[in-house]
């Protein structure tokens, strides 16, 4: 018992009835969304399903694919078979079905399950499940409610399938991101090979392993990510072939602190920002380009800086580019700063400092930790 | 105290500043000029890892500390040094090539990506911070004596000035290429305190190799465990277990094995730490012995911290003193700086990521200014405690954080490397016990010393009880949560445990 004056506290506190209400309806929901959000598999149904029941309060609730039964929650347990067969009748008609007792032959005395709801579920006009409602009997308002919740959780599972996608062509860019090393690189590379071949055999064999080695790496399937040290080294092989070509016109400066070396980066995070050095640098004047890269130990982070002294850029252009404008010839940059953010979360974007006529700078940033980032 | 008498010390402590700053910058220009490109290819061999180890781990403890020990307690003292050292050979067997593995930079890193919990993360970022704080404290200490005892200043000095130094340099983000400044302060350490041991064992020699004192008392000192029975059984025991498996919850150490390759790199630096390490802990005890000889009314006057610093002088005059004198001064100057700059550089970077670097207000610093804030709170706490109460032994506190570490991180680390049932509320109770437990028993000590029998024994050396009590507590609670195990365990346990050449989907 609870003295007078702390219950009106406490209402004024919480709100009317109706907002309580409200309120708890929300929270409900929102207990259930998350495991919504990773789509509907055994695993986030039988997740979602209690909060889901509670939404409506109704004795037992299923939720199921276009087969069978993922979850049941609640009593009637030895209904959870027949669930499937219910699937496949409002798969048929496509709208919220009401089942009677015809449909649920039960032998259990007792048992609160005599009718069911069903109402599908759907993502991007497809059903891919559906909501069953078990009660002793069905009435309109519920039957409202129940295909208010499918709806809502339609909402949820149409979320998860963006982010599905999303995640998907940041896979199918970082294979495009493979397979575009340019064809220009591969013929001059080729080419300045060639010619050392009758001058200086032993340099020729020298770029032509550092080219398959450079190709190998490229081309790799497996892993998301890889070190600081094996991400430097193919840089270190692309130069060499670049030098190759350029000869004195391209100059490049490493400094690079040991300790950072084993860190995990995102794969072919690196080698993009230097491609695009190289380009804007021998752009410049006729005196050639200078690159450099340094990467630094800040305590718990790891600071790498791709610096080239040749034209610069429009600082609007280049923020187009990181928005994902794909239109500018800046490979990848918008890429490798969508896996950065992607990896270590919305502070670790690309930094581009640059104008037109004052070379530029890109500066990464990447924790020496990050749950689930790892070689 | 004569300003020729303080002479050799300013020169040593200027020196090794100066070297100090000269190498950061030669370790940075020898990587800039440079146009070989296989630096960037070239990770930190082993044998310079294990140098800097060295250099960040042998704080004003060993260097101070252990002599004054062993001056005044005699043999049963041994054992720091010893736990010191062997505790890198339970880190070796147990800890160092998982812990690399796992990729984790710090402990609460390795505790998130353990057990996925950021309540766990929380609770490691506490420690971390209150162990390097009781670890700092007595760095701090070590320099006012150092000072008052080189140059003549006032207790205080010490603590501020390599206060303020530690601070503008993390903080400036100097001491750039840190691998190479902690490895050259090993070596200048090794050599501070090899070289007059020599000189001082030589001289020794030549008096005719005198004993230690009265016979009775010399019996005392030398036998272990002669004059405190029970007690001192218990005290020993307390020691090794808080030494053995302290080391490897230091904060400042653990940070350090990230930077190694893989998992055989990480073994293979603690091999090398173990060597550099047993080599220098031959040093100190030397002194104690000598200090016995020559040195005795220090003992009785209590300043026996400063032994090291003064021993030169009482055995020889001259000029000869005096450059040995300068040379210990330096290695006693290098130490607190290494270590007070690591301990800083780890208490930072984990204020910085957990507390300065949230948004407080709606506002929030940026990745610098939280951790220039970090590094300002890491200083301060401990320099105005070393400031205010100059009086506890340097080995003993030192001893505490040594305890501390073994209460908390090692049943988290072992546990963590070596348990799959391991939960996240086991984890949690495990930490608040033994943290609770030795950090009580370490405040006490702290703020009364003094003889109390068998429960002043206790306090003051609490691993004994407190490392069982927090391993058992988190196996139960771990048991009793069962449901808790973290569903990616089993992957992560393969990740841990597979060395990094076997090709597996760690996924």
């Amino acid at each position: 018992m609870s003295p007078l004056w702390w219950r009106q506290r406490r209402r004024t506190h919480l709100g009317s009835e109706a907002e309580r209400a409200t309120f708890r309806t929300l929270h409900t929901a929102s207990l259930a969304a998350p495991s919504l959000r990773s789509g509907l598999t055994r695993e986030s149904a039988e997740r979602s399903i209690r909060h889901l029941r509670a939404l409506l309060g109704t004795p037992a609730m299923a939720l199921t694919d276009t087969e069978t039964a993922l979850a049941w929650d609640g009593t009637g347990q030895h209904h959870a078979p027949a669930a499937g067969r219910l699937a496949a009748l409002t798969l048929d008609r496509g709208g919220t079905r009401v089942f009677d007792r015809d449909d649920l032959p039960c032998a259990v005395a007792g048992c609160p399950v005599r009718s069911a709801i069903a109402s599908p579920l759907l993502v991007e006009e497809r059903i891919v499940g559906t909501l069953q409602v078990f009660t002793p009997s069905p009435t309109a308002g519920l039957a409202r409610a129940s295909d208010e919740v499918a709806r809502w959780i339609s909402g949820q599972l149409e979320l998860a399938e963006l982010d599905a996608s999303r995640t998907r062509l940041m896979e199918a860019e970082v294979r495009a991101l493979r397979a575009q090393i340019s064809p220009h690189f591969i013929y001059n590379s080729l080419g300045a090979i060639a010619s050392f071949v009758r001058t200086d055999p032993d340099r020729a064999r020298e770029l032509l392993l550092e080219f398959a080695d450079f190709t190998r790496y490229s081309f790799r399937r497996h892993g998301e990510y890889t070190t600081l040290a094996e991400e430097l080294r193919s840089v270190e092989r692309y130069l060499l072939l670049e030098q190759a070509r350029f000869g004195d016109r391209l100059r490049v400066m490493l400094s690079i602190a040991p300790e950072v070396l084993p860190v995990a980066v995102p794969f072919l995070c690196i080698q993009p920002l230097v491609e695009n050095a190289v380009r804007h640098g021998l752009e410049a004047a006729e005196g050639g380009g200078r690159i450099r890269i340094v990467a630094l130990d800040r305590g718990q982070e790891c600071v790498i800086e791709v610096e080239d002294d040749g034209a610069g850029e429009d600082p609007e252009k280049v923020r187009r580019a990181l928005a994902g404008d794909t239109e500018l010839d800046s490979v990848g940059l918008g890429n490798v700063d969508a896996r950065l953010r992607n990896a270590f979360g919305d502070d670790y974007g690309l930094v581009v400092e640059t104008a037109p006529g004052a070379g530029t700078k890109v500066v990464v940033r990447v924790p020496k930790f990050a749950a689930g980032v790892h070689t | 105290m004569s300003a020729g008498d303080a002479a050799p010390g300013i020169v040593a402590i200027v020196l090794v500043t100066l070297a100090t700053l000269l190498i950061g910058t030669w370790g940075l220009r020898f990587s800039r000029t440079t146009s070989d490109f296989l630096v960037a290819s070239r990770t930190v061999a082993p044998r310079l890892n294990a140098s800097a180890i060295g250099g960040e781990y042998l704080s004003a403890a060993s260097f101070l500390g252990v002599a004054g020990l062993v001056l005044t307690f005699g043999a049963d003292m041994l054992w720091y040094p010893i736990g010191w050292t062997a505790g890198y050979l339970v880190l070796l067997v147990l800890v160092a090539a998982p812990l690399r593995r796992s990729g984790a930079y710090t402990l609460p890193d390795f505790a998130e990506a353990r057990l996925g919990s950021r309540a766990v993360r929380a609770v490691c970022s506490l420690l971390v911070v209150a162990i390097g704080w009781l670890y700092l404290l007595p760095q701090f200490q070590g320099a006012g004596l150092t000072l008052r005892s080189a140059i003549g200043a006032p207790t205080w000095v010490g603590p501020v000035i390599v206060g303020l130094v530690v601070l503008v340099n993390t903080a400036s983000g100097g001491m750039r290429s840190i691998t190479f400044v902690q490895a050259f302060q090993y070596w200048l350490k090794l050599t501070a305190l090899l070289i007059p041991a020599a000189v001082l064992v030589a001289i020794w020699l030549g008096d005719g190799s005198p004993g230690t004192g009265s016979a009775g008392a010399a019996g005392d000192w030398s036998v272990p465990l002669a004059p405190a029975g029970g007690q001192g059984l218990y005290v020993t025991y307390s020691l090794i277990l808080a030494t053995f498996l302290g080391t490897m919850g230091l904060p400042h150490v653990v940070v350090r094995f990230y930077t190694n390759p893989d998992g055989a790199g990480a073994r293979r630096t603690t091999l090398v730490v173990l060597a550099l390490l047993g080599a220098f802990y031959l040093l100190p005890p030397i002194y104690g012995a000598l200090g016995r000889v020559y040195a005795a009314e220090l003992a009785a006057s209590g300043r026996t911290d400063v032994l090291v610093l003064e021993l030169p002088r009482l055995m020889v005059g001259g000029i000869t003193g005096d450059v040995l004198t300068g040379l210990v001064t330096a290695g006693a100057f290098a130490a607190f700086l290494s270590t007070s700059s690591g301990l800083v550089i780890a208490v930072a970077g984990v204020l910085s990521q957990d507390v300065t670097g949230r948004a407080f207000g709606g506002r929030r610093l940026d990745g610098i200014t939280a951790f220039r804030v970090g590094a300002v709170l890491a200083v301060l706490l401990p320099c105005l405690v070393a400031v205010s109460a100059p009086h506890v032994g340097v080995a003993k506190t030192v001893g505490l954080a040594f305890a501390v570490a073994a209460s908390t991180f090692c049943p988290l680390l072992l546990l963590g490397i070596w348990w799959r049932r391991l939960t996240d509320a086991g984890a949690v109770a495990g930490l608040a016990v033994g943290g609770l437990g030795s950090g009580v028993a370490a405040g006490i000590t702290l703020a009364w010393s003094g003889d109390h029998g068998w429960a002043g024994v206790l306090v003051e050396q609490p691993a004994a009880w407190s490392v069982p009590l927090a391993l058992t507590t988190m196996v139960v609670v771990s048991l009793m949560t069962a449901r808790r195990v973290p569903p990616h365990t089993g992957r992560f346990m393969v990740r841990l445990h597979t060395p990094e050449t076997l090709e597996l989907g760690r996924g």
